[in-house]
């Protein structure tokens, strides 16, 4: 049994027992200068798990009492979220090691925070989700605070300490409340108390209170407000981070939750994500308009991108999750991409985030100018980009959950938010002669950049098959 | 060849992938090798595209040159032509070498500026042979961002404000289409608009936020594409970008917005308001033929009173456009022909009286007209093609203004006189501000000093307007080029357009007497 168990748990076995090993090699032997060697062999890990992950399973397997599940969904999000991970690692490498912040607990906590992502997708009990969550956070804080002699870094973990202890805080509360008037802390369980229009309302409490708390880390306003302050303040390889793997996991873990725990009470639910949906959508659009700083820019639009993800939450429809999962591997794709970008930026060898330094970028760097517009256009939902579909996905799963309302808002939203990526296009192309940025030739972020910018444009021929692994994945959760 | 009209549409685009790929440097050389390659691929554009135009057989009103594939969600990548749109490639095909050739001596990033205006053919060229919805709206949309970027870095002084407000306003019209695409998508489980044509939405009243939308889903849905068509084609009052625009885009820019982009909006109300809502269209029909009305008497009367050239010409383009939504709108055979007839026209009139402006501004460096006055001594010829055009522009009989003016007012007439009385006074409006124009930038004395060195047009700028003026005349005195093609389409349009009128009537009157 305990072996049958252990087979589902063996990807994230492996990734714990590494970070592990490498933490204890790593202290007992070169300590900081094996950090680059490190992140090399735990991305290379992530992908070697990604493949595997992606290619080996089949069917729903359960383990340790459906604490865990190992489904179609969780493997399509872990997929994402270790090559997400992995990606933005390697991306990290260089901008860290000329620093003097490449510490080589770096990729061990990165690794780790990946294994509470592996851990939230597959939750089949409140218990487990709260392991993962909680894994993933203490990592989180750790690396968001990472350049400790940087006021604006130890600031930003110390909030998104003190915001994230308070939404545990709330999701615990909820939970306990799920649990007395459940009976149980099994999804499985609950799931059968759960009736639609029979929900009694101390568990409909606790379900506002698990939905507040995930908001939070999935940035959902109105539980943004750390969003922008931690983007800042952590170190760029660090807020690439941020805005990719953990939004993917904090967004399966949502997606998760109000399926199997709550799948028979989808219209208690559904308006309350259709609520966030909607402020998200908007906030992230009005509020980034004003920004100069290219991270707090980067953390409103992607708390307007989760309430695009969201309104595929609230259409609570099979379709609904496989326009989800669509958006979110778009959406980190996209991410990805402009992060590497925004890691070339530099002056003078100093971080430069202020888009005004980019007047004129086109002239100098025409490639790479070509391959941020692509992006750009993209973020902002504009065909012929990939961007644009995972929209039409969305707004299709809302339209027929009849949120026709909420598809006209996130519409009207995006046609706001086009605004600000019109402008970094603005600086680039039509600016005026500013001083030059520093010409950084790292080919590794080059390919990145370039790769992003290719599948926007490239993936519009076929998505390169995820949509049809989506739509797979997002039936193995609702039924 | 069954895969003909994907060779047309993505010619410009690979000319612009090598361009993009392979060529290198910013020097004389390199901005040669991109012009021509620029020439080059607009002009066998052309050349191919004329297989389509005889190969096309008029008769046969359905779709022709079909060409269907599996695409991602369950959509098509599905392209064809009939009438309504066979006429509008051709046009796209023919102004596109020519405004390649009007940008000749662009000196600024000349190899950017070449891909964008060749990314642009391509999806002007999609959107009228698209034959999905999704994949209408992909090209629709896309043409933004090229429009976008010619506004914004090669425009005039304001080209920012006007860049932006391009962008943000045929965005914000465009997204609320999305959403009733998707209603459509929804409802009618398909994305094809051959069969979309012949689906039926839901006409029955109900009562959106407490107000009760006569013809239910299909006056929302058609308002829905009307926010997208009206702003782009553009109608009064949503028009105001379009000026803005058309002042600080450089030249072939201009020529590229009034000849060929403005007739998506008028393209998209025949291919998707009439058929697919006919009761939704009927619904609006009064409301929009009186903003017609006031659309050509309005901005005519704006127009006069103009001090710069090309703003006057795009406040003439609205007013133009004006009697094509009219005649669009009478849903008749003459006014729906005369529409089609009016935006090919404007299509080669605006582009030739933008190319005009784009000659002058080249010399003097200003639009403004009191800088300019008795051109007619220095620059004869100029003056007479400036002349023929502006002849065009006002409707003179025997040019393909005329044609087209006559025969929406004609339609108009037979379905609302009082709207074809008020827009007919537009035609007199249009003779007086195009002729004061004339009268003051190529008449007078000769006195601006500035004026005095003038150089009368080369062989380039003489070339260019030889086709432009071939086709006016021809279109002018033999107007049954065009009608003979569109004739049989247009017909069945607006067969179809009465049939389900009068279905819907049937069963409205059922559904009443059931109740």
């Amino acid at each position: 049994m305990i072996q049958a168990d252990l087979s589902v748990v063996l990807p994230e076995i492996i990734l714990a027992l590494y970070a592990m090993a490498a933490l204890l090699g790593a202290v007992y032997t070169g300590k900081d200068k094996l950090a680059s060697a490190l992140i090399w062999s735990t991305s290379g890990l992530m992908v070697a798990l990604a493949i595997w992950i992606g290619t080996s399973g089949s069917g729903a397997n359960t383990a340790f009492g459906g604490m865990f599940v190992d489904d179609g969904f969780a493997r399509f999000a872990k997929v994402v979220i270790l090559l997400a991970a992995a990606a933005v690692l390697v991306m990290g490498q260089e901008y860290m090691s000329r620093r003097g912040m490449l510490r080589f607990e770096y990729p061990i906590l990165v690794a780790l925070s990946a294994v509470g992502m592996m851990m939230m997708v597959s939750a089949g009990d409140l218990m487990s989700l709260y392991m993962g969550l909680e894994l993933q956070s203490l990592a989180l804080y750790v690396v968001a605070s990472m350049r400790r002699d940087s006021i604006k870094s130890t600031e930003a973990g110390l909030k998104y300490f003190v915001l994230g202890a308070l939404s545990s805080g709330l999701l615990l509360y909820g939970a306990s409340l799920v649990y007395g008037f459940a009976g149980t802390t099994k999804f499985a369980g609950i799931i059968q108390v759960a009736q639609h229009g029979e929900v009694s309302i101390g568990l409909l409490f606790g379900l506002v209170l698990l939905i507040s708390g995930l908001g939070f880390k999935v940035s959902a306003v109105p539980f943004h407000m750390w969003t922008p302050d931690v983007y800042e303040g952590a170190p760029t390889p660090v807020t690439a981070f941020f805005a990719s793997a953990p939004k993917v996991a904090a967004m399966g873990l949502f997606a998760r939750v109000m399926h199997d725990a709550f799948g028979h009470a989808v219209s208690d639910w559904s308006q309350v994500v259709a609520v966030l949906s909607v402020l998200s959508m908007f906030v992230g659009a009005v509020a980034a308009i004003g920004q100069r700083d290219i991270k707090r820019l980067m953390a409103y639009s992607s708390i307007a991108h989760m309430g695009y993800a969201l309104m595929g939450l609230a259409a609570g429809t099979v379709l609904g999750i496989e326009a989800m999962l669509v958006y979110m591997a778009i959406y980190v794709s996209m991410n990805i991409g402009t992060f590497a970008f925004i890691l070339m930026l530099q002056k003078d060898g100093q971080p430069i985030t202020n888009i005004g330094a980019l007047n004129q970028y086109s002239r100098r760097e025409p490639g790479k100018a070509l391959a941020v517009l692509i992006l750009m256009f993209s973020l902002a939902g504009v065909p012929p980009m990939l961007g644009f579909f995972g929209k039409l996905y969305v707004l299709r799963a809302a339209y027929e959950a009849d949120l026709a309302w909420l598809a006209i808002a996130g519409v009207v939203a995006s046609v706001i938010g086009a605004f600000y990526y019109l402008r970094i296009v603005y600086f680039m192309y039509f600016g005026e002669e500013g001083e030059d940025l520093d010409r950084t030739s790292s080919p590794v972020l080059w390919a990145f950049l370039m790769g992003s910018a290719a599948v926007m444009i490239l993936g519009i021929i076929n998505m390169f098959g995820v949509d049809g692994v989506a739509a797979a994945a997002a039936a193995a959760l609702v039924n | 060849m069954d895969n003909l009209l994907s060779i047309v549409t993505f010619i410009p685009a690979g000319a612009a992938a090598v361009m993009a790929l392979l060529m290198r440097g910013e020097d004389e050389a390199a901005q040669r090798n991109a012009k021509w390659l620029a020439l080059m691929a607009t002009s066998l554009t052309f050349l191919v595209s004329l297989g389509i135009y005889t190969q096309f057989d008029p008769a046969n009103t359905g779709f022709q040159f079909v060409e269907e594939r599996d695409w991602i969600f369950g959509l098509q990548y599905k392209m064809g032509v009939d009438g309504i749109s066979v006429l509008f490639v051709m046009l796209t095909t023919f102004v596109m070498p020519l405004t390649i050739l009007a940008s000749w001596n662009v000196a600024t990033r000349v190899k950017e500026y070449m891909i964008a205006f060749l990314l642009l053919e391509t999806l002007m060229l999609g959107v009228f042979m698209a034959l999905d919805l999704v994949l209408f709206y992909v090209f629709f949309e896309a043409g933004l961002i090229p429009m976008f970027l010619i506004i914004g870095i090669w425009g005039g002084k304001d080209r920012i404000y006007a860049s932006f407000k391009f962008f943000l306003y045929t965005f914000l019209g465009s997204v609320l289409m999305l959403v009733a695409m998707v209603a459509m998508y929804v409802d009618a489980k398909s994305t094809d608009i051959e069969f979309l044509l012949t689906h039926t939405f839901a006409s029955n009243s109900f009562d959106v936020l407490g107000i009760h939308v006569i013809g239910g889903m299909q006056t929302l849905m058609f308002l829905a594409f009307f926010a997208s068509f009206a702003v782009k084609m553009p109608m009064w009052p949503v028009h105001t970008w379009l000026p803005d625009a058309h002042v600080q885009a450089p030249t072939a820019g201009s020529v590229v917005l009034a000849a060929i982009l403005l007739k998506m909006g008028g393209y998209g109300f025949l291919r998707f308001s009439l058929p697919m809502f006919p009761v939704g269209a009927d619904v609006m029909t009064d409301l929009i033929l009186w903003m017609s009305a006031i659309a050509v008497v309005y901005t005519s009367l704006v127009a006069m009173v103009q001090e710069d050239m090309k703003k006057l010409i795009a406040y003439s383009s609205v007013a133009h456009m004006g009697f094509v939504t009219m005649g669009i709108f009478a849903v008749n055979q003459q006014g729906v022909d005369g529409a089609i007839f009016q935006m090919l026209s404007h299509g080669f009139i605006s582009a030739a009286l933008f190319l005009c402006v784009g000659v002058i501004y080249d010399r003097m460096h200003t639009r403004d007209i009191n800088a300019y006055g008795g051109l007619v001594i220095r620059m004869p010829a100029y003056a007479l093609v400036f002349m023929f055009f502006t002849m065009g522009n006002v409707g003179l009989p025997g040019t393909s203004g005329f044609v087209g003016e006559f025969l929406t007012l004609m339609g108009a007439f037979q379905k609302n006189t009082w709207v074809a009385a008020v827009a007919a006074s537009g035609v007199i409006f249009s003779a007086c501000y195009a002729l004061w124009l004339y009268r003051r930038v190529v008449f007078g004395d000769l006195i601006k000093g500035s004026l005095k060195t003038i150089q009368d047009m080369d062989a380039r700028e003489r070339f260019i307007f030889a086709p432009l003026v071939v086709m006016t005349i021809l279109l002018g005195v033999y107007p049954s080029l065009v009608t003979d093609i569109i004739s049989p389409s247009t017909e069945a349009l607006i067969a179809n357009f009465n049939q389900s009128l009068a279905a819907a009537d049937t069963s409205a009157a059922v559904q009443t007497a059931s109740h």
